[in-house]
């Protein structure tokens, strides 16, 4: 007590860094912005809206369910409106409101607030909203085409399509269009550039490790190769469609369902590589980036088990040496 | 760190991890300066790790500086003096700032400072000479753990130590008071280096330093260049500038790439490490004989109006240090004694000084908050801040879950509570109070046993 006013004590550190999960979540947002600008550009103002309309779900179902949990108010840590986006992100643009709004119900309420809210998840929320949404709706895999129309808010006439996976060769847009974006899809995937540029955004910002997402899209790539038997035009088609940039870059990224340490997030990278292989090349489905990520999510606690760092000073041979003996 | 010297070693295996703290070095520029002598004292009998002494002296005694006021015979534990002439009015428990209760003995002053006539150089001929002598000095880590010195200076000729690691490193923000030794006594960090590795058969002494004090760094090489070091066996190391490069395992491994294995002390790997303080208060005691009886500190932060590094008698009240330095400048919302990263903050100032205090720190509203607690969301920044290799958000699960084998695993009595996770973490969890929690669950478990 001094001058009649109490002192605050607290335990070491007394310094404390100025970053907190609402400003890394903010981040988050940042970098995903080139890529909804991008899709706005490409698929019109209903990418935009539909982005909108999952968003203001996601803090809405936030905000109810905190309050019927009778917990303390969490939609300040902008969390929802991550996956909001991100959920978005990987629906066509076509589709009706009230089917994003659904993903949307099961991403917050029964992924992430039922399991603790943020940080208790154990797959991404928006990940698994999106396997919902196209386990329950076909209209998820009818991609909507560039070129509706900038001003066509009306989303179920819009033009759909196959994605470039499972196209034939002559329908195959051009490389470059693949870069920037223009062709059939999920509304936030396509244009790469943008994608990688919020990658970057995160990576200077130390948001994310950069770890993930070259392991990840690194795997696809040796895989595609040696499948493609070299073909290098095949490989950098694999790369640059479905839901691969952005799933690595974004998803596969969530702090809460990848491993901590250096080790498990090379594993955890390989894993979504080669689950995503697997199901292109031999599975029923056209992608398979999302189901590879909620299947590694799923091995997380195993793999950081067995990638956890030996504490300092641990020698290996004594420490098992003492475990025969034990 | 790019251009390095000739000569100059770098670290054998960098430090994982660890974090990059502002270090408001402030006081860097300012000497050392004398307070006037306190009216009365309070001397606590417990101011090293291991045993607390019991008082030797009684109510009305008349002391003098030097003069011995509390011992034992248990081994780890380091001698009490008084530390201002006078008389002895009190001697009882105190409150100390962790809370805990401890003997002491106030001494009013008469303000002549008279130095006890028992006073006198201590007679060197052997190595027992050399670890009795340190003994008698009094003297514990100043570095801030307040280790006896001469337990950790004990050690058989045979059991293969052979370096010798001088910590200048000062990784904590804000303090100074290392930095100005090296400025201000460097010839007793010389004599004491030399002294002590003749002594105790050091093959190597490297000296540890930051690269953020280049003035100090000259001097170092100096010392580490001196003439009578024939065989190049001194050398200095710099670091780079980062929390918490001083601690005692992570100067273990800078210097030789040991570590130093989970419960064991770094003589275990044939290393002793010194805080450069206190190798120059050996160096003054051989010399006089003038046992640790007043200590150099740094007060400093946003609520102090003059901050200093000043020289004050052991046992000096906090509150008398603060208005030597001006008193406050503003309301003061937080109090540390030591630094920001490992300092107990304090409930007021009305506690003495310790051997092993090397700063006060008072802090103004703006510096003084608490983070807003948020919940985890495994970022694992706590992980890759922990320079011992632990994943403090998991051992937090397996507190929560009260999961000691799991704590067990996860190697919980490694850490050492530098307070890098806490400082990285976004969602402001209180980690080393869980470590701290896990610890003490692991302690009371094995007690049971």
């Amino acid at each position: 007590m001094i001058n009649g006013k109490m002192l605050n004590v607290s335990i070491s550190p007394h310094l404390r860094t100025t970053v907190t999960t609402r400003r890394i979540m903010l981040d988050v947002i940042i970098a995903l912005c080139p890529a909804l600008i991008a899709s706005t550009v490409i698929f019109g103002l209903r990418a935009l809206l539909l982005t909108l309309v999952s968003v203001a779900a996601c803090v809405f179902f936030e905000y109810i369910m905190r309050k019927i949990l009778k917990k303390n108010n969490t939609i300040g840590d902008l969390s929802a409106v991550v996956t909001g986006m991100l959920l978005a992100f990987n629906c066509p643009s076509g589709i009706p409101f009230w089917m994003i709004i659904a993903g949307d119900a099961f991403a917050i309420i029964i992924v992430k607030q039922c399991f603790g809210g943020i940080g208790q998840n154990f797959v991404n929320p928006a990940i698994a909203g999106r396997i919902f949404m196209l386990l329950s709706f076909g209209q998820m895999s009818k991609w909507t085409q560039p070129g509706a129309g900038f001003m066509n808010l009306g989303g179920v006439e819009a033009l759909t399509g196959a994605t470039p996976l499972a196209a034939s060769a002559e329908e195959l847009p051009t490389l470059t269009d693949m870069l920037i974006g223009m062709r059939g899809g999920c509304l936030g995937e396509t244009c790469i550039l943008a994608i990688l540029a919020g990658g970057l955004y995160l990576v200077i910002r130390k948001v994310i490790s950069p770890l993930i997402p070259c392991v990840y899209i690194g795997s696809v790539a040796v895989v595609m190769l040696i499948a493609g038997k070299g073909d290098f035009t095949y490989t950098a088609y694999q790369l640059l469609s479905g839901g691969l940039v952005l799933g690595a870059v974004f998803m596969a990224t969530d702090y809460t369902t990848s491993p901590i340490s250096k080790k498990g997030k090379v594993i955890f990278a390989i894993g979504c590589g080669l689950i995503t292989c697997l199901i292109r090349l031999a599975g029923s489905l056209p992608e398979g980036v999302s189901y590879s990520i909620i299947l590694m999510n799923i091995f997380t606690p195993l793999i950081e088990r067995l990638t956890t760092p030996k504490p300092f000073g641990t020698p290996k041979k004594e420490k098992k040496a003492k475990e025969e003996t034990a | 760190m790019s251009n390095v010297p000739k000569g100059v070693l770098t670290a054998v295996k960098k430090v994982r991890g660890g974090v990059k703290v502002d270090h408001h070095k402030n006081t860097a520029d300012l000497e050392v300066v004398r307070m006037d002598t306190p009216q009365k004292v309070v001397i606590p009998m417990q101011m090293n790790i291991g045993a607390p002494c019991e008082p030797v002296v009684k109510v009305g005694d008349e002391v003098a500086v030097g003069q011995l006021i509390g011992d034992t015979d248990k081994f780890v534990s380091a001698p009490i003096h008084a530390t201002v002439s006078g008389k002895v009015t009190a001697v009882g428990d105190i409150k100390m700032p962790q809370g805990i209760m401890s003997k002491a003995v106030t001494i009013e002053s008469d303000g002549e400072m008279r130095l006890w006539e028992g006073i006198e150089p201590p007679k060197v001929d052997s190595r027992e000479d050399f670890i009795k002598a340190v003994r008698n000095s009094g003297l514990v880590g100043l570095g801030g753990a307040g280790f006896p010195t001469h337990v950790k200076l004990n050690f058989p000729p045979d059991k293969g130590i052979d370096t010798l690691v001088i910590n200048a490193a000062e990784c904590e923000p804000y303090i100074t008071v290392d930095y100005r030794e090296c400025i201000d006594n460097s010839w007793d960090i010389l004599s004491a280096v030399y002294m002590i590795k003749d002594m105790l058969g050091f093959k190597n002494v490297v000296i540890a330093a930051e690269d953020n004090k280049p003035e100090a760094f000259k001097i170092l090489k100096r010392i580490a260049d001196d003439k009578e070091d024939v065989n190049d066996e001194v050398k200095l190391m710099v670091l780079e500038s980062k929390y918490p490069q001083g601690a005692e395992k992570m100067m273990v491994q800078s210097a030789t790439g040991r570590q130093v294995p989970p419960g064991k002390l770094p003589a275990d790997v044939g290393c002793v490490v010194m805080n450069v303080a206190s190798v120059a208060f050996l160096s003054r005691y051989m010399k006089t004989g003038k046992p640790l009886v007043s200590r150099s500190l740094t007060v400093d932060g946003s609520a102090i109006a003059n901050p200093k590094n000043v020289r004050v008698p052991i046992g000096t009240n906090i509150g008398e240090i603060i208005d030597f330095c001006g008193g406050f400048s503003q309301d003061p919302c937080k109090i540390i004694m030591g630094g920001p990263m490992m300092g107990v903050s304090l409930v007021g100032t009305d506690f003495p000084i310790l051997k092993q205090n090397n700063a006060i720190l008072a802090f103004a509203k703006d510096d003084a908050t608490i983070k807003e607690e948020t919940d985890c969301i495994r970022c694992g920044r706590c992980a890759a801040a922990c320079p011992l290799s632990l994943t403090p958000t998991n051992i937090v699960r397996a507190v929560k879950a009260k999961d000691t084998s799991v704590m067990n695993k996860m190697g919980v009595m490694v850490c050492m509570e530098c307070g890098s996770c806490a400082f990285s973490c976004p969602a402001g969890k209180p980690l080393v109070q869980y470590m701290r929690l896990a610890k003490s669950m692991l302690r009371e478990e094995a007690a049971k046993k």
